[in-house]
């Protein structure tokens, strides 16, 4: 069994959390149907999406560069990072130069996939994240199972025990309304305390130099406006030409995501505010190798939105931290083999191939070929289990001698017919783990349709 | 090699060969009463709006609002709608603004898709964490300046020397406890546009 399997495993064996978890993501994705269905343009604002996506990223270079320079023209300083530690490193050198130490974070999967929080407390700094649903799995020394609702595993109970411990909230409360207020309350406090903040981004503009944050709760916008040093970071994926495309992303982020028109709010940052510093940290960490895939590059067209990880069948049942990656879902599956094959082999397994994350995703990833190539590609690496491997040479092998074929075939029903039980469903069987093998047809399809044809 | 140099010639080696930029984008909806279509969804990204036949009206019905009659700190960079209780000329340190109870702020365009108003910075500067911090925000705007979509919104917008701006679009709001709506997460608990004339 790959990781994913085995984290999956012991998910579903709560089967009533499963359904709880099932429900709750296709809640999310039905919102985003009816949010979809009031724009009749849905299908060519997808098309438009894609298509200035692939523009961007067949011009990175020089849309980064005019980035840079724009940016510089601001006042904001521009600094590049070619993977996490070197990321960790010059936010670490931002704080410490200015003798900085309590940071308050938005949301940033960014900084997730660098793992900058722990990286930060060994040297120091207060780290606080400041997004409700991040907060959560902070307090839990848990990390977010979903990239939109990081805390959508938790029940209220299980926050509400977790603020009774760390925020003082009653015992046994677990309204999310006194919650909610109660977290308000706490990190008020933190964001009033804090000497820098730090955002991700949605977007950053080429022909500007600007950047344009989007959340609901305000957390982002009270980090990068109350304490004088702003840092947003950005792997180089970000980049849009120019801010008339922002209206076609914009209109299909948070419909995609949640299902609301529009984001509570969505700030255009350009250049740090009077008296203010924004540092900008440009970030690689694997994404140029991935521009180099010719079939995966298209995976960084993505905008996060989340959408492919509420439709999937597999994620709603399993949940986030099944897949052991800091993005998970159909995307992380996608993403996470190009920057460790070994490590993530087991992910693009973990999908049915239904498609339906292709069908809903705003900027047109094909995402279930692309796990299906990464099963090829990983499996001639020699990556995937021997027994995938043995048993695609075996199919592979009777597939093309039409007289074996047959021959399996007629074994096959003849077992399915004959043999007891007990030795169809072995353990080698592991199809049969969870489901019946199907009733044997009388006869083959091949001899239905000869005699048909006479 | 610098970093820069790094990442730069690593994505130049890696791109696809040139992708056209696709041209724009155009053919998106519009609304028979896009003003009703704004009120509807600003209801639904949980705001309120207010319509208000003149100035005078406008400052009656500000101060009738619930949030603004109980408020002792309220911030005003809109004297037609409010005088507002505290300074704002001189506020250099956006800390001192912690404890404003309401914001009353001009809006310079209203969304009708989305129910978003675009809050300008120029105005606020140094103190644009005003528009977040405060407990309740009070927007005024004309109503001649409500826009079908976000592309007539953008069409509108330009970024010159350095800015700041925001789609704000209801109170703040977050669901990130089994999904359960909750308004007022971190930044405004209520949202109320007048659209005055």
């Amino acid at each position: 069994m790959t990781p994913h399997a085995k984290r999956a495993a012991a998910y579903v064996a709560n089967t009533a959390r499963m359904h709880w978890h099932d429900k709750a993501l296709w809640h999310v994705r039905e919102k985003r149907d009816r949010a979809a269905a009031t724009v009749p343009e849905w299908e060519a604002l997808r098309t438009q999406a894609a298509a200035l996506k692939a523009h961007t990223l067949s011009r990175l270079g020089e849309y980064l560069e005019a980035f840079e320079a724009n940016a510089r023209k601001l006042g904001a300083e521009v600094h590049w990072a070619v993977d996490a530690e070197e990321h960790n490193r010059v936010v670490l050198g931002i704080l410490k130069e200015r003798g900085l130490s309590r940071l308050v974070k938005s949301k940033s999967m960014l900084t997730e996939e660098c793992h900058l929080n722990g990286f930060l407390e060994k040297h120091g700094v207060d780290v606080i994240d400041s997004d409700l649903g991040e907060r959560i799995v902070q307090l839990a020394r848990e990390t977010p199972s979903h990239i939109v609702l990081p805390a959508i595993h938790k029940k209220k109970e299980e926050i509400g025990e977790l603020f009774f411990q760390h925020l003082k909230t009653d015992k046994g409360a677990s309204d999310p309304k006194y919650l909610t207020e109660a977290a308000r309350g706490h990190l008020r406090e933190r964001f009033l305390a804090a000497d820098a903040g730090l955002t991700g981004v949605n977007f950053a503009i080429a022909e500007t130099g600007g950047i344009v944050v989007c959340t609901n709760e305000g957390n982002a916008d009270l980090g990068a406006s109350l304490p004088r040093v702003h840092i947003a970071s950005l792997g180089v994926e970000k980049l849009i030409p120019k801010a008339e495309d922002l209206p076609v992303f914009l209109r299909l982020l948070a419909r995609s995501a949640t299902g609301q028109p529009v984001t509570s709010y969505t700030s255009h940052f350009h250049g740090p505010r009077p008296g203010g510093e924004l540092h900008l940290v440009i970030v690689d960490n694997g994404r140029s190798a991935l521009l180099a895939s010719a079939t995966h590059r298209r995976a960084l067209s993505c905008i996060r939105c989340g959408a492919c990880m509420n439709t999937c069948p597999v994620f709603r049942r399993s949940g986030g931290h099944s897949y052991g990656a800091t993005v998970p879902g159909p995307i992380g599956s996608v993403l996470s083999p190009s920057a460790d094959a070994k490590r993530y082999a087991g992910l693009p397994f973990a999908s049915s191939l239904c498609g339906s994350c292709t069908d809903v995703c705003p900027v047109k990833i094909d995402l279930h070929h692309q796990l299906l190539v990464w099963r090829q590609e990983l499996g001639e690496a020699g990556l995937t289990p021997l027994s995938k491997r043995l048993a695609a040479r075996l199919g592979s092998f009777v597939l093309q001698r039409p007289w074996l074929y047959r021959l399996v075939g007629w074994l096959g029903r003849a077992a399915l017919r004959r043999l007891p039980r007990a030795l169809l469903y072995l353990p080698l069987n592991a199809w049969g783990r969870q489901r019946e093998l199907p009733p044997a047809p009388a006869r083959s399809f091949r001899a239905r349709f000869k005699k048909a044809l006479r | 090699m610098s970093s820069r140099e790094h990442i730069l010639s690593a994505v130049r080696r890696a791109a696809a060969p040139d992708v056209p930029r696709p041209s724009a984008f155009s053919g998106w909806q519009r609304f028979e009463e896009p003003l009703a279509h704004f009120a509807r969804m600003l209801g639904e990204v949980g705001g309120t709006l207010v319509r208000v036949i003149s100035e005078d009206a406008l400052r009656d019905s500000v101060a009738s609002l619930e949030v603004v009659a109980k408020a002792k700190k309220v911030a005003s960079l809109v004297p037609e709608a409010h005088p507002g209780t505290v300074r704002l000329a001189g506020v250099e340190d956006p800390h001192q603004l912690a404890s404003v109870e309401v914001a009353v702020l001009r809006g310079a365009f209203g969304v009708a898709e989305n129910g978003a108003v675009w809050v300008p910075g120029a105005a606020l500067g140094a103190r644009r964490a005003l528009l977040f911090v405060c407990q309740h925000l009070v927007l005024v705007v004309d109503p001649a300046d409500v826009v079908p979509t976000l592309h007539e919104a953008y069409a509108r917008l330009r970024f010159e020397g350095p800015n700041f701006g925001c789609f704000v679009a209801g109170p703040s709001k977050t669901a990130d406890i089994e999904q359960a709506l909750v308004i007022g997460a971190h930044g405004a608990r209520s949202a109320t546009v007048f659209l005055v004339g």
